[in-house]
């Protein structure tokens, strides 16, 4: 049985307080990580491996050493706490009952990075969230883990808490930065990277609440440790939170790399009403859904990859046979379409067209030629936007064509649903 | 006119960014916590407090969805109906309250009581299908669930 990492406190009581959090180690790594060189932290999490949880699987340490190290620069630290991902609720876990988790990692990253001041952007709807995060803010400051001289070290680091306003775009890490800046959340053109010019102009790094909750194990645990977990190139453990159809949808905390079958049968306790499975989404609305043969693919970045899909967030989103995958279509497309930054004419049209296609054909109106039309409107979108948002829409309609096109067809013929 | 408490909360936000700008975010949703929804007065008044041009936060407040530009009423249900709720019968929720309220997705009760809204993900998929009202979640939602939480809104 693998034993939790991340989530190995959320059964506690009070486990959102700092009193539990020392009790049970916690703020030790922070204390280690002052004793050591900048450059030896980001040494560490780069030995250990560790892929961003954001959804690009891109290597943390190696982000971390992208920014200037010059000292007369102001550099930031921003977290990613946006989670509107549709499928995906594991940032709200740690935020609600293990805050502390994540502001440790959020300290030792500033310090490995320089930055003295950070920004937990947070969705506007998770209310109880930003209230523990702040509660937990306050705690940290009042026993001296933040503020000025940390642990005595001259280390100076704030932490601020930034609330959206219900827009999935500002997820993007360059919208994200326009949102903090006050503006609307329309992502920037990269060059600039952040990492050289993000948020006011400065270095930034932007890292998930996951990926930055593993921060304060690898120091404590050692980068070795960490890369032992799971697969050789993306190691660690996962939060896999599984919905839809199963009998038990929740939070799993597991080794990367645990396959599909092991998550929705044995942890998730398989399909309810003893039915059987159409197809999973692996990892969020953005990534192509799969099917019953493909459920013994490690959930890690490469394998998933290799399958033509992605492990995104890892929220896992389970269909079985009465699912109708032209709604399912439908309404991923129309997510897509609500939450399109309107900036580039591929992205909002097309989301908007392809949209209303799906409609008329899950409404039973739809014509001959639909699917077609369906097809090339994908192909007029790819590629050709500003940024991953109209992308993640193709990939999420093609992946739902390639393996169900029989189903869009049987629609539009027969003005209905097959099953 | 915004009231003392409402403008002394926006310049403590101020505190936490290098500039004015950033807090334009801030300053809006303390403003409609207070006055229920964004009037152009309302904007035209935070961008003051701000040193901003009023078009600026109103392109901002126009983008976020969460920022009322028509009144909501005391009670504001946003139904999730994103895919794993769709899965788990995010519609028929939506027709349940709809039946119960005597409105239609979009509307407010004529005592202006509840307004009633589907919206995307919430986050909340592994508890699906779920609600928001006003800041809380309902999750797990059942009809019967429903009718004791409706019965409960004083
Ligand atoms: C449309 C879009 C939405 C995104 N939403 C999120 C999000 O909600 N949370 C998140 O951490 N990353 C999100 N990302 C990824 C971020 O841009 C960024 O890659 C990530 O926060 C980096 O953190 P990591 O390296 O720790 O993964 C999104 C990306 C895109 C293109
Ligand atoms: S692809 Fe869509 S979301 Fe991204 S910048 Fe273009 S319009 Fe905006
Ligand atoms: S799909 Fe409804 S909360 Fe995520």
């Amino acid at each position: 049985m693998f034993e939790p990492i991340l989530l190995k406190n959320i059964n506690t009581h009070d486990s959102h307080r700092i009193d539990v959090y020392l009790k049970n180690g916690g703020y030790q790594a922070l204390a280690a990580a002052l004793k050591m060189q900048p450059d030896g932290i980001i040494q560490t999490v780069k030995d250990s491996g560790l892929r961003g949880r954001g959804g690009a699987g891109f290597p943390t340490g190696l982000k971390w050493s992208f920014i200037p190290k010059d000292p007369t620069i102001p550099k930031y630290l921003c977290c990613n706490a946006d989670e509107g991902e549709p499928g995906t609720f594991k940032d709200r876990v740690i935020i609600e009952k293990d805050p502390h988790q994540l502001i440790e990692g959020m300290i030792i990253t500033c310090c490995a990075i320089g930055a003295k001041v950070a920004y937990i952007y947070i969705r506007g709807e998770f209310v109880f969230g930003a209230e523990r995060l702040k509660t937990a803010i306050d705690e940290a400051y009042q026993k001296g883990y933040l503020g000025k001289n940390i642990l005595g070290s001259n280390f100076n680091c704030d932490i601020y808490i930034h609330k959206g306003a219900g827009a999935y775009i500002c997820g993007e890490e360059t919208a994200l930065l326009e949102s903090i800046e006050g503006r609307r959340g329309r992502p920037r053109i990269k060059p600039p990277f952040p990492a050289l010019a993000g948020l006011y102009a400065k270095p930034t790094v932007i890292n998930n609440v996951e990926t930055l909750s593993c921060i304060s194990h690898i120091v404590n645990r050692g980068a070795k440790w960490f890369a032992s977990i799971g697969p050789e190139k993306s190691p660690g453990p996962k939060l896999f939170g599984v919905s839809g159809h199963v009998n038990k949808p929740g939070m799993y905390e597991l080794p990367m790399g645990t396959t599909a079958r092991e998550i929705i049968y044995n942890h998730a306790g398989g399909i309810r009403d003893s039915r059987k499975l159409k197809a999973f989404i692996p990892g969020g609305v953005s990534a192509p859904m799969l099917t019953e043969r493909d459920l013994d693919t490690p959930m890690d970045f490469d394998s998933l990859a290799a399958k033509g899909t992605m492990l995104g967030s890892g929220g896992i989103i389970v269909m079985d046979e009465t699912a109708c995958i032209v709604k399912v279509a439908m309404r991923t497309m129309g997510f897509f379409r609500h939450e399109s930054c309107g900036k580039c004419t591929p992205c909002r049209e097309g989301t908007d067209w392809t949209y209303k296609v799906l409609q008329r054909i899950e409404r039973g109106e739809g014509k001959e030629g639909d699917v077609e039309l369906l097809e090339k409107l994908c192909g007029n979108i790819f590629g050709r936007t500003f940024c991953p948002l109209g992308d993640g829409a193709v990939m999420a309609l093609r992946g739902a064509l390639k393996h169900f096109r029989d189903e869009f067809a049987y629609h539009v013929k027969n003005k209905r649903c097959m099953g | 006119m915004l009231s003392d408490k409402s403008k002394e909360e926006i310049k403590r936000v101020l505190n936490k960014y290098p500039n004015k700008r950033s807090a334009a975010m801030d300053a809006l949703r303390i403003a409609q916590n207070e006055t229920g929804c964004l009037s152009g007065d309302v904007m035209q008044e935070v961008a003051g407090i701000l040193g901003m041009p009023a078009p600026q936060v109103n392109e901002v407040a126009a983008f976020y969805t969460m920022y009322n530009k028509k009144p909501v009423g005391k009670y504001h249900i946003q139904v999730c109906t994103n895919v794993s709720c769709s899965l788990l019968g995010a519609e028929h929720i939506v027709e349940f309250l709809s039946r119960k309220l005597g409105i239609k997705k979009g509307e407010t009760t004529p005592d202006k009581k509840v307004t009633l809204s589907v919206v995307e993900c919430l986050g909340s998929c592994g508890t699906a299908p779920m609600m928001q009202i006003n800041d809380d979640y309902y999750e797990d939602l059942t009809d019967e669930k429903i009718e004791e939480i409706l019965s409960k809104l004083p």
